[in-house]
Formats: C-alpha cells, sequence, structure tokens
C-alpha cells in the first residue's frame, strides 16, 4: 500500500529537498527499497550490513520499529512513516 | 543573527550551564527551540540522557519522537542542541562530530570540568557542525 513518509532534514538532499514523500510496501524493508528507487543513496543511510542502523529511529505511527519487527515490521494502509536520526554525542 | 555567530539569552545560558551541574558527573542534553527560519533560540527544552553516562549521551527515541512532533505542531525548529562535558574541554569529541544529525543547528557543548557539580567558572562554547567539519562561532550573550 501506498503510504506517507517523514524526511528528516538531513536527508532531504537525497529526496529534492522533499519532506514528506509516499511509498510503497508492506513491510519497512520493502517501504525502503521502494524508497531507494526514487531516492538513490537513501537506503544506505538508514541500514547496513546488520539492518537498520544504531542511530537512525523510525517509527511506524506511534511506535519504534525496534519494539515491533524491526525491518519486517508490518505497514498498513494509513500508516504513516517517520524518519528521525538519534540526538546523541559523547 | 549573522551566519557564524549564535545569539542567546543569559537566561537561557544559565538555565543550561545550571541543568550540565544538575546532571553531574553524567553528561546533560537538550535542545533550545525556535521558529522555523528565525535563528532564534527562544524555548528551553531540558531532555533526559537516555544512557546516563559521563562521557554519552543520547536522547530516548519515544522522547526523540514526542520532541519533533511538538516541533512540528509550533512551526519551531531545533536551533540549539546543547550537551555537557562534565571532566573534558566544551569542544565537540569525535562522538559529537561523527553523530550530528542536524544541519541546521547551532551544537553548544559546556563543560563543567572545573566545578563539577558546583557553582563557579564554566566554558560556554557553540559549533556548527557539517558533514564532519566543525566550525565554531561567536556566542554573544544577550542580557
Amino acid at each position: 500500500m501506498t503510504i506517507e513518509v517523514r524526511i528528516p532534514t538531513i536527508l532531504r538532499p537525497l529526496t529534492s529537498g522533499e519532506k514528506l514523500v509516499s511509498a510503497q510496501g508492506a513491510t519497512l524493508q520493502e517501504v525502503v527499497n521502494d524508497l531507494e528507487l526514487n531516492y538513490p543513496g537513501i537506503s544506505e543511510r538508514l541500514i547496513d550490513e546488520s539492518g537498520l542502523r544504531r542511530f537512525i529511529n523510525i517509527y511506524v505511527n506511534d511506535e519504534d520499529v525496534r519494539f515491533l519487527s524491526g525491518l519486517q515490521s508490518a505497514i498498513g494502509e494509513n500508516d504513516s512513516i517517520t524518519i528521525l536520526p538519534a540526538v546523541a554525542g559523547g | 543573527m549573522l551566519f557564524g555567530m549564535l545569539e542567546i539569552q543569559r537566561s537561557l545560558v544559565d538555565a543550561i550551564v545550571a541543568h550540565a551541574r544538575a546532571d553531574h558527573p553524567d553528561e546533560a542534553c537538550g535542545v533550545i527551540a525556535g521558529p522555523i527560519g528565525s535563528d532564534r533560540p527562544e524555548r528551553l527544552i531540558p531532555m533526559v540522557n537516555a544512557v546516563r553516562c559521563p562521557t554519552l549521551y543520547e536522547f530516548d527515541s519515544m522522547d526523540l519522537l514526542r520532541l519533533y512532533r511538538e516541533m512540528d505542531d509550533r512551526d519551531e525548529v531545533p536551533v540549539v542542541i546543547y550537551h555537557s562535558h562534565p571532566a573534558t574541554q566544551a569542544y565537540p569529541s569525535r562522538t559529537d562530530i561523527t553523530q550530528a544529525s542536524e544541519p541546521d543547528a547551532h551544537y553548544v557543548v559546556v563543560s563543567i570540568r572545573e566545578t563539577g557539580p558546583a557553582e563557579g567558572p564554566f566554558e560556554f562554547r557553540s559549533f556548527r557542525i557539517v558533514d564532519g567539519e566543525v566550525t565554531e562561532e561567536q556566542v554573544s550573550i544577550l542580557e
């Protein structure tokens, strides 16, 4: 299904400045694959060899996907995805 | 605000330093939100350091979502992202540089290494961190 994805400032150069884009997929992984088709380079900003990047947070509606099923989290009609890089440092 | 400068109210500086002292020996962290496009830090939002560590900070992921939703509702952005260094200088660490994810924010680092949780001298410095490059900027404190 087609859902909306909120893009954080730091990734907007990849989406031509758009902060809200559409994507398709029944799981988060499928949505990321679909985003990559339209916005090449975005996938590697979100995912690395071990899965969802440690300092990237992705939410389906109000839930952090790390508390759901990670990249296998189901995406339903009218769901909304928000991507927020962690605010962290040392 | 001129490019290369952070203008900030004295009361906000004092509040950040107080937060740093209160969270000693852990790093304190938070945001000052301001209207989109204004570059004015207006609304202080101290955050919980979810890793409670003297050398690392991170916002809890749900706190982060609530923060960004709230700023979005109010047409605000994070103008300042601040954290403290309880025992080291007020300069971005390598972790600070690699983790900086808001290219438009002023990254403020406060050091309380001289007196720890007690009153006394502190260092308050501001930086832009973009694509791994750190540029220090002048801090202008408005009384």
